[in-house]
C-alpha cells in the first residue's frame, strides 16, 4: 500500500494568500476582511504578496465553517474566532501547567 | 438504501415549521459544532445534524424526504415508485446509496452533479480525522492506518459510498494537538474541481511516566531525603534510553532538573527538553537502625523548615 506523506501545518511553513483561500474555502475578500479585523495576520503586511504561516489555515478553516454553519456576518465570525483562539490558548496554558504539576495529568 | 430519521436527529416534529427547524438547528449546532463543542462525538453528531438540516430547510428536498415515508433509522427501504423521476430527474439503483449524498445532489429537481447545466467545478469535501498515537511513536515518527467513507460519483453524477483505506506517514516531530494535511486525500472533486484534503489531528495517548507540554517532557523524579541533601547521580528514563542525571547537593522538592534536547524532536531541527521534577519521598517501612539514625539526625540538626512561620507570628 502506498504511504501518503503528511504535510506539517505549523509556523515554519508558509502559504500564499491564494493558497490559503483555496484550502480554507474563503474568498479573497473574506480573507482580507479577517485580516482587517485582526483575526489573521500575514507574516509581513507590507509585502506586495501576502504570505501566512501554515498554522493560520486552521483558523481560516474554522472561520469558514463558523460563517457557513451559523450564518454569521464577518463581524460575528471575527468575534467567534477571536474568542475561540483565546479558549485554545488558555487550554494550552492549562495543559502546560498540568504537565509541570508533580504527579499531575498522567492518565 | 438505509433510512435516516432527519426529524429525529433535529428533535422536531414532522409538522415543524421552517422557523422551528431553523431554531432547532441553531441550538444543536452550538452544542455540537466541532469548532465549539467539547462533546466526544461532536464531529459525527454535527455531520448528522448538518445533513438533516440541509434536507429539511429546503422545501423541495423536505417534500421529497417526506414522501419516503417514515421508517426506523438504519432500516433498508426503497423509495415509492416514481419518486426518483419526480425528484431526481432520472432513474437509478438505490443500492448502497447514502441518503445524505442523494439529497446533497438534489437541487431544483435536478441532479446537480452530472445533469442539466450543472457543470460548475465542485471541490471535493475536506475530512478531519484524529490520529491517536503513543509518545514513543511521536518520538520516532510512525505510520497510521486510515479509513474513510467518501462519496464518489459515477458518470451520470450519482453518488456511491466507497471506503478508502490508506497509510499515512507521520514524521517525527509531531506533538499533541499538531495538525497535518494530506493533500488530495479527501473527497473527489467533480467537473474539474480540486480533490478535498484530509486533515490529521494528532492526539497523544497519556504516558505512564512522561507528561507533554509542546515538545518538552516532564517527569517526576523521586529522591530519598538523603539523596536530596547530599546530592547524587541517578539513571533517568528518556524516550531515547536511560541517561545519567546529576542531582546537586541541597536539591529541594519541586526543583526542575533539565536534560536539554531529551524531549520530543521538533519538526525541522532541535528537540524539546526533558524536565525532571524533584519529589522528596520518605520510606514507609523503616528498620530500628534507620529510626535511630533519623533520631540522631533530628537531635544534631539546627535546621528549622518553618522559620518563616515564627517570623510571621512575631510581627
Amino acid at each position: 500500500m502506498k504511504i501518503e506523506q503528511a504535510m506539517w501545518l505549523h509556523e515554519q511553513h508558509e502559504l500564499l494568500l491564494e493558497e490559503l483561500c483555496e484550502l480554507s474555502g474563503l474568498s479573497e475578500t473574506e480573507l482580507r476582511e479577517l485580516v482587517d479585523y485582526g483575526v489573521l495576520a500575514p507574516i509581513d503586511s507590507d509585502a506586495q504578496h501576502w504570505t501566512f504561516s501554515a498554522d493560520r489555515l486552521i483558523v481560516a478553516r474554522s472561520a469558514r465553517r463558523l460563517r457557513k454553519d451559523f450564518d454569521l456576518d464577518p463581524h460575528g465570525v471575527a468575534l467567534a474566532v477571536t474568542l475561540l483562539e483565546r479558549v485554545h490558548n488558555l487550554e494550552a496554558e492549562l495543559r502546560d501547567l498540568r504537565a509541570k504539576l508533580p504527579g499531575g495529568g498522567a492518565g | 438504501m438505509k433510512y435516516k430519521d432527519y426529524y429525529g436527529v433535529m428533535g422536531v416534529d414532522r409538522k415543524a415549521s421552517a422557523e422551528e427547524i431553523k431554531n432547532a438547528y441553531r441550538k444543536l449546532a452550538r452544542k455540537y459544532h466541532p469548532d465549539v463543542s467539547k462533546e466526544r462525538d461532536a464531529e459525527e453528531k454535527f455531520k448528522e445534524l448538518g445533513e438533516a438540516y440541509e434536507t429539511l430547510r429546503d422545501p423541495e428536498k423536505r417534500a421529497a424526504y417526506d414522501q419516503l415515508g417514515s421508517h426506523r433509522p438504519g432500516q433498508e427501504f426503497r423509495p415509492p415508485p416514481g419518486w426518483e423521476q419526480q425528484f431526481g430527474g432520472g432513474s437509478f439503483s438505490f443500492d448502497d446509496i447514502d441518503l445524505g449524498d442523494l439529497f446533497a445532489g438534489l437541487a431544483g429537481g435536478m441532479h446537480r452533479a452530472g445533469r442539466g447545466g450543472g457543470k460548475v467545478p465542485v471541490p471535493g469535501e475536506d475530512y478531519e480525522v484524529t490520529a491517536h498515537i503513543s509518545l514513543e511513536e511521536a518520538y520516532r515518527g510512525t505510520e497510521v492506518d486510515l479509513e474513510l467513507s467518501v462519496p464518489e460519483y459515477d458518470e451520470s453524477g450519482f453518488p456511491r459510498r466507497v471506503r478508502r483505506a490508506f497509510k499515512a506517514r507521520i514524521p517525527k516531530g509531531a506533538t499533541d494537538g499538531q495538525r497535518l494535511r494530506l493533500p488530495g486525500k479527501g473527497g473527489k472533486g467533480r467537473n474539474g474541481g480540486r480533490d478535498g484534503d484530509l486533515y490529521l489531528n494528532i492526539a497523544l495517548h497519556p504516558h505512564r511516566l512522561f507528561r507533554v507540554s509542546s515538545h518538552d517532557l516532564f517527569l517526576d523524579l523521586p529522591l530519598a531525603p538523603w539523596e536530596a541533601v547530599l546530592g547524587t547521580s541517578v539513571l533517568v528514563p528518556t524516550l531515547g534510553g536511560s541517561v545519567r542525571l546529576k542531582v546537586p547537593p541541597g536539591t529541594h522538592a519541586g526543583r526542575q532538573l533539565r536534560l536539554a534536547g531529551r524531549g520530543l524532536p521538533k519538526p525541522h531541527a532541535g528537540a524539546g527538553d526533558l524536565l525532571a521534577i524533584v519529589q522528596i519521598v520518605v520510606p514507609t517501612v523503616t528498620s530500628e537502625r534507620e529510626r535511630a539514625l533519623f533520631k540522631e539526625l533530628a537531635e544534631a540538626s539546627t535546621f528549622n523548615p518553618r522559620g518563616h512561620f515564627e517570623q510571621e507570628a512575631a510581627k
